[in-house]
């Protein structure tokens, strides 16, 4: 009961900043550019997380997970937005109006020495072979542009909004010879990544959740999570550089590949061809099925954890 | 210095050395095991190429300590040697303060310690690191580019031959040698599966490097030496730097290197003043002595297409090549002749140094990379040298050239070349106007 009322006094306090009356589908647009990214609401809820029948025994037990609303990006985010973050230069020459200090002395990505679009074209593409850190530091240049916070799903928000109330293994049931209609996979993406949204979405208006690349989350990967893990929006903080969960698929998986209760793990092998010490903490040279998809909480978190979250160190890989 | 470039010196000049055994005193018959004994390692240049070099050469698995360690830069020493002594300790890590050396001169001494050299300074540095851990009788590894103008590939020219005398194993890191879909792609190539190669395409066209801005306190010399991407006697232009990857692809197909070459280039978005004197752009035909032309593209743009590979047309069918480990051969009618599988193929920076420690340790001369490398470095220079000059060049113009890029003195004090203007920014070429050669 005390919880409930704290609950709602802090709901209160951060009403004050955050429009939650308006609980519907916007646009995003980044200030002073043409780029923008559509968002959808999704409700809060509670799911049964994971799959009993599931052959792989790092998605059981099922259990029952309530997540409290957010946002969520449409499709997985594209090089023509993750470029403008990547090259200040390039945000300088694209923008109208001069950037904030803020933004102008936010550590940017290095600048990757392979092509990171590995010959597959940027223009409407998904943004590729970004680490989490560099994931994390482009939601903390969206915060900085819009003011707005935007971070990764956890593995429990991402698989909450990818069933979309469904339980069957993809949302539209379990035939994986209708994948084709929802996903770019390995049997129709001619071993490239696609223009996004070209395919029909999910339930809640979800783009491309499953294939063309997969999609970080914020968790560490723990097997046995599932077994141990809160019933009220879970999360497992990321403390250690591998493996972290990444979910959805790529247009690399075979249908069977691919589900909504799909774990994948980040892999230190993904970097091997980084010819420096110590390899990048922005890039996986090979990791080109690998992308992002952001969500905006409901409720934000306060000043202090926001800071918290977008400022934590990398940690050093070699 | 005439060329030499005919397809039967190439042949000559860049298959591996057949057989040839060491005789130089870290051979080790008998005594790989013994705890005492090891191959004593130096890097020159600690920054992040070079120590992911020392790194490579310790994941090998050979005995192997790192004596020595040579900077410019003492903060440069001091970032490479930390996650050095994490991931390896002191036991393969043995660089006490007496063989941290820094300082212009500081790869001298750091030579005179060693059994096996990195070189992985700015390339500028290259020819007279290359030139004196030849003359101390060292085996090599050595990134790539090798020199950053004409002068600077004679000398390695040199240096070059007298490795070969000494039989000291040189391995260059032009790695797409060390990578399997090129090797075994090539190796048909050479073989006949496309016909005779008439043409091609080689791109390396992405968003650029990073910039280092000047700090209150430094003088020219020190400035130039931290953002030495943006200056040509310390980086040679990305043509030189980067593109030469492409480029020597190009000649090893060809099996020969071009005699010519025309083409322009420009800044037509990176000119700000934290962007010294290098072009954005080039763009070049090379045409090689049989007649056969090679199209090479390099830039870096920010926010337009990408595109790092290598395409040649074939009398009997085409190819495609890429660092993604793409190796494809179609012929005329679409039909496949090879497909390299892109999964699982070793990491070409490991094998280069799996491959040069092999030798090593087994007393064997294998490796002389040195003169493809330079030949390859050279050809990059020419066509710099074409888009700055706007003329066209021969290979024997270029390779003669007498213009010396490089600062009369080397000390922090010192001045370079090319120096900024009043405003704040350097001159840079004009086509049409500018002396190359």
């Amino acid at each position: 009961m005390i919880k409930k009322a704290l609950f709602l006094l802090v709901f209160t306090f951060y009403g004050m900043f955050s429009d939650y009356s308006n609980f519907e589908p916007y646009t995003q647009k980044i200030p002073g550019t043409e780029a923008q990214f559509d968002l959808v609401p999704i409700p809060e809820g509670s799911y049964r997380m994971g799959s009993e029948t599931s052959p792989f025994p790092d998605e059981k037990p099922a259990h029952t997970v309530q997540i409290d609303a957010f946002w969520m990006g449409t499709h997985e985010i594209t090089w023509d937005i993750f470029e403008l973050f990547l090259d200040k230069n390039y945000e300088l020459a694209m923008t109208e109006e001069p950037i904030t200090e803020l933004v102008d002395g936010l550590t940017r990505p290095s600048i990757p020495y392979l092509d990171m679009t590995f010959g597959m074209g940027k223009e409407g593409k998904p943004a590729i072979g970004m680490t989490q850190y560099g994931a994390i530091q482009f939601c903390h240049w969206l915060y900085l542009k819009t003011g707005i916070f935007y971070r990764l799903p956890t593995e429990a928000e991402w698989e909450y909004a990818a069933k979309a109330g469904t339980q069957s293994t993809y949302f539209f049931g379990d035939d994986p010879e209708l994948l084709a209609e929802y996903a770019w996979t390995a049997e129709n993406s001619e071993e490239s990544t696609q223009k996004i949204g070209q395919k029909k979405p999910n339930p809640w208006g979800l783009y491309d959740i499953y294939g063309n690349v997969m999609e970080w989350t914020s968790d560490q990967y723990d097997p046995d999570f599932y077994q141990k893990s809160s019933n009220e929006n879970p999360k497992n903080p990321a403390l250690e550089l591998y493996p972290r969960v990444i979910r959805g698929g790529s247009f690399k998986h075979s249908a069977e590949e691919i589900s909504s209760t799909k774990r994948y793990i980040s892999d230190p092998k993904w970097k091997q061809i980084d010819p420096q010490i110590p390899k990048s903490q922005w890039w996986f040279p090979e990791a080109p099925f690998l992308g992002l998809r952001v969500v905006r909480p409901l409720m934000p978190p306060s000043p202090e954890e926001i800071k918290a979250y977008y400022t934590q160190a990398p940690i050093a890989d070699y | 210095m005439k060329n030499q470039n005919s397809r039967r010196d190439f042949i000559k000049t860049s298959a591996l050395v057949t057989g040839g055994m060491l005789t130089s005193p870290f051979v080790l018959p008998g005594a790989y095991a013994a705890t005492e004994n090891h191959l004593k390692l130096a890097v020159i240049g600690c920054g992040g190429r070079g120590t992911g070099a020392v790194f490579q050469a310790l994941e090998t698995g050979h005995p192997i300590k790192l004596v020595a360690m040579a900077d410019a830069f003492r903060d440069r020493l001091d970032n490479s040697l930390k996650p050095m002594l994490d991931k390896y300790g002191t036991e393969k890590i043995d660089v006490p303060e007496e063989r941290k050396f820094v300082g212009f001169d500081a790869y001298k001494h750091a030579i005179a310690e060693a059994d096996v050299v990195i070189l992985a300074s700015p390339p500028g540095f290259r020819p007279s690191h290359f030139e004196e851990a030849v003359k101390q009788g060292k085996q090599i590894f050595m990134e790539k580019p090798v020199a950053t103008d004409a002068a600077g590939i004679r000398k390695v020219l040199a240096a070059a031959e007298e490795a070969k005398a000494k039989k000291l194993n040189v391995v260059v890191g032009l790695q797409r040698h060390y990578q399997n879909n090129y090797r075994e792609t090539i190796k048909r190539i050479h073989d006949g599966a496309v016909g005779d190669i008439v043409g091609g395409q080689v791109y390396w066209n992405d968003g650029g490097v990073w910039v280092r801005e000047r700090q209150p306190g430094q003088t020219e010399m020190e400035y130039q030496m931290r953002n030495w991407y943006y200056f040509n006697w310390l980086c040679g232009d990305h043509i030189t730097e980067q593109h030469v990857h492409n480029i020597d692809i190009a000649n090893w197909v060809k099996q020969s290197y071009p005699v010519k070459a025309e083409g322009t280039g420009g800044r037509a978005v990176r000119t700000g003043k934290d962007h010294g004197e290098i072009f954005d752009h080039h763009v070049l035909t090379f045409t090689y002595e049989d007649g056969s032309v090679i199209h090479s593209e390099c830039r870096h743009f920010p926010g337009a297409a990408n595109r790092v590979d290598e395409s040649f047309q074939g009398t009997k069918g085409k190819v495609y090549l890429s660092a993604g480990n793409h190796g494809v051969l179609t012929d005329w009618k679409g039909n496949s002749i090879y497909t390299h599988d892109r999964e699982n193929n070793p990491n070409p920076y490991q094998q280069e140094h799996d491959e040069l420690w092999a030798a090593i340790v087994k007393g064997e001369y294998k490796f002389e990379d040195a003169e493809n490398a330079a030949k390859s470095t050279m050809t990059s220079i020419m066509g710099r040298y074409a888009t700055y000059s706007g003329k066209v060049l021969t290979w024997d113009e270029a390779l003669n050239g007498t213009v010396d890029l490089f600062p009369e003195e080397l000390s922090w004090d010192a001045m370079p070349k090319i120096l900024p203007g009043d405003d704040g920014f350097y001159p840079h070429a004009v086509p049409g106007k500018t002396k190359v050669i």
